[in-house]
């Protein structure tokens, strides 16, 4: 970028025709709008490229299975029969389970972190929650394996005690399991949508809440009856936006998920989610048709992250705009 | 009743308000347990030979993941070498000759980018390098980390060009610069900080990522001989280490850990500070 | 700050290209993890003997093996289930007609591994017990089955927690290979292959991640190959043999079950689970290299078929001290005649 400057810079001061000048600056616009155009038509066709090589490997698996691909439970290489839908659950089931733990704690926490803190406690504390997010997945499934899974085991009768009653938590714990991965997930989603509710939660005019304080509520019900539903889409924003990180979450997930192609009530039970079966099958996937089923698996939840992402755009979109939703 | 009701709101208002507290103190303390854990079980296995030798075969104790660091930095350079030009070019579009169509779809598309789970750019890599290639490669899996990198790039420069006041703008171009000129010799001056800062965030980000390496650059016992070779990687080898049985290789997988955390927390604690700084002086 | 960063970045080409000096052969193959202790341990003996040669061999599973160098991404593969007539058609049709050749190294067992807290002795398994455990009818630890097996044994009534490959196997391929010889319900429901169908428990990737997860698991069994159990210090049972007899895994009994093959075929796919003999441990195998026919590059075809004919010949002495039981010297002669045929 220096070059480029010096080069520019010398061509500034020789005098040649007014006429050309201006030309060759025109064209340098052109130029510069060209390249930084051509930048940005890439974007669109790597993204292209993408859906184009995910469709065009996954042509014998759709064309074998067709629709019943999504609700097929029978995951058998050796019979060469595939079906998402265990896996579907897995990774759906997962999330939930992350969004039921992270969201009360996120929005929580970015209640007080935006309408309690004195503003320097909370913007350090911001600062160290948002480091959490920064944290790489591998991490997050080795603290899985080695610590959340021990103490998961320990906790395990009192989960039990409290909640046994439900079809939820029956049958044998094996410590890896689809509960795990909740857990392991929410926390790390819980970042994301602390950063992002505390900014929505701030930018609520603060009219409103003193409104509500002059009229004698409580500073929870200001926050709550007021404050909170004024920020209501942008809150809903940002737990879409962890929803769709979740669901694609792959390291974390595969390392303590425990790795089984079943659907069972009981989330105690092991589980599987679409990326952690792609993690480990893909490069060991003999034959055609269980490669392309997997690639199939990828469009899968590409297109779920994807259906994710666009209603979390658009809820923080109207969020913004200040739009009571 | 009257005050009976107010008693119950009011404490209403005390239990809520302690239960934020409670939640932010519960997330923060996640922080600190995972910070204060690796660096308990990660620090203390760390010797200089973990940065400088290679790994033992299975049963043998000792070594280190020296090639894992440098294949790391491989996979990171050529990351940038994608990711940055495209990125930052792509931002540069969209901040000073957006507002047209066809830029919001660029951004929506960018969006989409961003949000396409790692494994899956991971199989688009395979498929699209590996497969015709014949070989993993070093390539392939800075090509997909690249491919992450530049949903990020392309906000962070929209964003940090935007911040840049117009008037700054508008005065190079009333002194007659042309409006390429104006952007090259002041507005990406002024935003430089700021994307620079961003593209250390990003590749924090990607650094730590291990599912599109798994079957792009795979891995390598030994150091990568060349670009188009497979490469070991940080995140891979602790994933690889983490699920083993030996008690040594989890050792290792906890210092492995714990580097990466390090490197990783310390650039965004770099980057951040950075940023609230710039933010001060600009005020 | 920046400046500093900037320096950095520039050093760091300089520092690469060093590391990258030196001219290497490097060829990367990838496979099973049944004999991964085995091969990282000739390979690294190989490099220190020939430092410009690498083999970067990736423990991915066999199913990983087969699947990688059909698609010609590594140089070879490895697996412990040969490969079957379909895939080597599959490996034909890609690779412009030319074969793929099966190059039995070691030989070696799978072994059901336990974590059973308090539990000492080691445990006897029939094979009625491992195929009933396997497809979920057994699912307590002190079932009849098992305590049958085992007197005196104070098994508890806890559930057993099976463990499986989550990941495509050969490992796998020997113990349902074995399962589907000794049940017929399990040939017919789930049958044979480096991935099934599993009617019970969870996924472990790799030898390590079953063992890791056994490991992790009390009350867990899972099945993995012997060195495993042995380096990471588990608990493994005896199983009952084709003649009755309860038999732990150990370089004899393993040796014993491949002596028993009376011919070997001339392309070394066979299976030697369940095989008759009293002293024949049941859930042995040889495991295969897979090296293409047609190998392009000629640096690398020597390199393959030198190191081929060393570890038939040096590599052997170091299987047993590993716990793998060598060739027998038929097979050894036979294939010494093979590596003619890379070309």
């Amino acid at each position: 970028m220096a070059a480029t400057h010096t080069t520019l810079a010398k061509s500034g001061p020789m005098p040649p025709p007014a006429r050309t000048l201006a030309q060759r600056l025109r064209a340098g616009d052109q130029v510069a709008h060209g390249i930084t155009l051509a930048a940005a038509a890439s974007i669109l066709l790597i993204t292209a490229l993408l859906v184009f090589e995910l469709y065009i490997n996954s042509t014998e698996s759709r064309a074998k299975f067709g629709w019943s691909f999504l609700i097929t439970q029978t995951w058998d290489p050796v019979a060469d029969e595939y079906g998402a839908l265990p896996f579907i659950y897995g990774t759906l089931v997962s999330s939930a389970l992350a969004l039921l733990i992270g969201v009360p704690l996120g929005v929580g926490a970015a209640i007080f972190l935006a309408e309690l803190a004195p503003p320097k406690i909370s913007d350090a504390l911001t600062f160290l929650i948002e480091l959490l997010a920064a944290v790489p997945s591998v991490i997050y499934g080795l603290l899985g394996i080695f610590v959340l899974v021990p103490i998961l085991r320990v906790a395990e009768p009192s989960i039990r005690a409290l909640l046994g009653w439900t079809p939820l938590f029956q049958g044998p714990f094996y410590g890896v399991s689809l509960f795990s991965a909740g857990v392991v997930l929410s926390v790390m989603i819980v970042p994301f949508i602390i950063s992002i509710s505390r900014e929505v939660i701030r930018a609520v005019p603060a009219d409103q809440r003193e409104a509500a304080l002059a009229l004698g509520a409580t500073p929870w019900e200001a926050t709550w009856d007021v404050v909170v539903p004024y920020a209501k889409s942008g809150i809903l924003g940002s737990i879409f936006l962890a929803l769709a990180r979740s669901l694609g979450e792959t390291m974390a997930v595969t390392m303590v998920i425990g790795n089984d192609p079943k659907i069972k009530a009981s989330l105690f039970a092991p589980g599987y989610s679409i990326a952690a079966v792609v993690a480990n099958e893909f490069t060991e996937a003999t034959g055609q048709m269980y490669t392309s089923a997997l690639i199939e698996l990828g469009l899968v939840l590409f297109a779920l992250t994807i259906i994710i992402n666009g209603l979390a755009r658009a809820l923080v979109a109207t969020g913004s705009m200040g739009g009571k939703a | 009743m009257t005050s009976l009701h107010t008693l119950r709101r009011k404490m209403v208002n005390a239990i809520m308000l302690s239960l934020t507290g409670l939640c932010t103190l519960a997330v923060a303390g996640t922080l600190v347990f995972i910070l204060g854990y690796l660096f308990v079980h990660g620090a203390k296995d760390l010797s200089l030979d973990f940065f400088t030798k290679l790994p033992t075969p299975v049963g043998e104790t000792g070594g280190g993941m020296a090639n894992a660091i440098v294949g790391s930095a491989k996979l990171l350079l050529i990351a940038m070498l994608v990711g940055v030009p495209i990125g930052f070019l792509g931002g540069v579009y969209l901040a000073e000759f957006g507002g047209t169509t066809f830029s919001f779809v660029v951004r929506y598309v960018t969006d989409l980018l961003n949000g396409v789970p790692s494994i899956v750019i991971g199989i688009f890599a395979y498929t699209l390098i590996v497969l015709p290639q014949k070989h993993f490669s070093t390539i392939a899996g800075g090509l997909a980390l690249g491919v992450m990198m530049i949903p990020i790039a392309v906000r962070s420069s929209e964003e940090f060009l935007r911040a840049v006041p117009s008037s700054l703008r508008e005065g190079a171009m009333a002194l007659g610069a042309s409006r390429t000129r104006a952007i090259l010799t002041v507005v990406i001056p002024a935003a430089k900080n700021g994307i620079m800062t961003g593209i250390m965030l990003n590749l924090a980000r990607v650094a730590g990522e291990t599912a599109p390496l798994l079957f792009t650059s795979f891995s390598n016992r030994f150091w990568s001989p060349g670009w188009d070779q497979p490469t070991a990687a940080l995140p891979v080898m602790i994933f690889t280490y983490a699920i083993s049985p030996y008690e040594d290789w989890h050792q290792q997988a906890w210092a492995a850990g714990f580097v990466l955390l390090m490197l990783v927390l310390g650039v965004n604690i770099v980057a951040r500070m950075l940023l609230v700084q710039r933010k001060h002086v600009a005020r | 700050m920046y400046r500093t960063i900037r320096k950095l970045f520039l050093l760091l080409p300089l520092g690469l290209a060093v590391a990258a000096s030196a001219q290497q052969v490097l060829i990367n193959a990838a496979g099973a993890t049944f004999p991964y202790p085995m091969y990282s341990k000739w390979f690294d003996e190989y490099h220190k003997k020939f430092p410009n040669l690498q083999f970067n061999y990736q423990s991915i599973g066999s199913g990983g093996g087969i699947k990688q160098v059909t698609e010609g991404t590594v140089d070879f593969g490895a697996s412990d289930g040969p490969m079957n007539d379909k895939q080597i058609a599959e490996f034909k049709a890609k690779n412009g007609g030319a074969g793929v050749l099966h190059f039995p190294t070691v030989l070696g067992a799978d072994v059901p591994v336990y974590n059973l807290p308090g539990i000492t002795q080691q445990l006897n398994f029939t094979s009625e017990a491992l195929a009933g455990i396997f497809l979920g009818k057994i699912t307590k630890w002190n079932d009849a089955e098992l305590s049958k097996a085992n007197p005196g044994v104070n098994l508890p009534a806890k559930d057993i927690i099976v463990v499986h490959r989550s990941d495509g196997s050969g490992t796998t391929y020997v113990w349902v290979d074995y399962l589907s010889k000794v049940s017929k319900e399990w040939e017919t429901k789930v049958g044979r292959g480096t991935s099934v169908n599993w009617p019970v428990g969870l996924g472990g990737k790799g030898n390590e991640g079953v063992s890791g997860q056994v490991k992790q698991t009390p009350y867990a069994l899972g099945y993995i190959e012997l060195v495993y159990a042995v380096q990471s210090k588990m608990a493994y049972g005896r199983v009952k043999n084709s003649a009755g007899v309860f038999v732990a895994a150990a370089l004899a009994s393993v040796t014993a079950a491949a002596a028993s093959v009376k011919e070997m075929p001339g392309d070394f796919r066979v299976s030697i689970t369940n095989t008759p003999g009293k002293d024949a441990y049941p859930i042995a195998s040889f495991t295969w290299l897979l090296i293409p026919e047609k190998i392009g590059n000629a640096t690398k075809k020597k390199a393959i078929k030198d190191f081929l004919a060393w570890m038939l010949a040096d590599g052997q002495k170091m299987s047993a001290v590993l716990g793998y039981a060598p060739l027998p010297a038929a097979v050894i002669a036979k294939e010494l005649k093979v590596i003619a045929r890379i070309s």
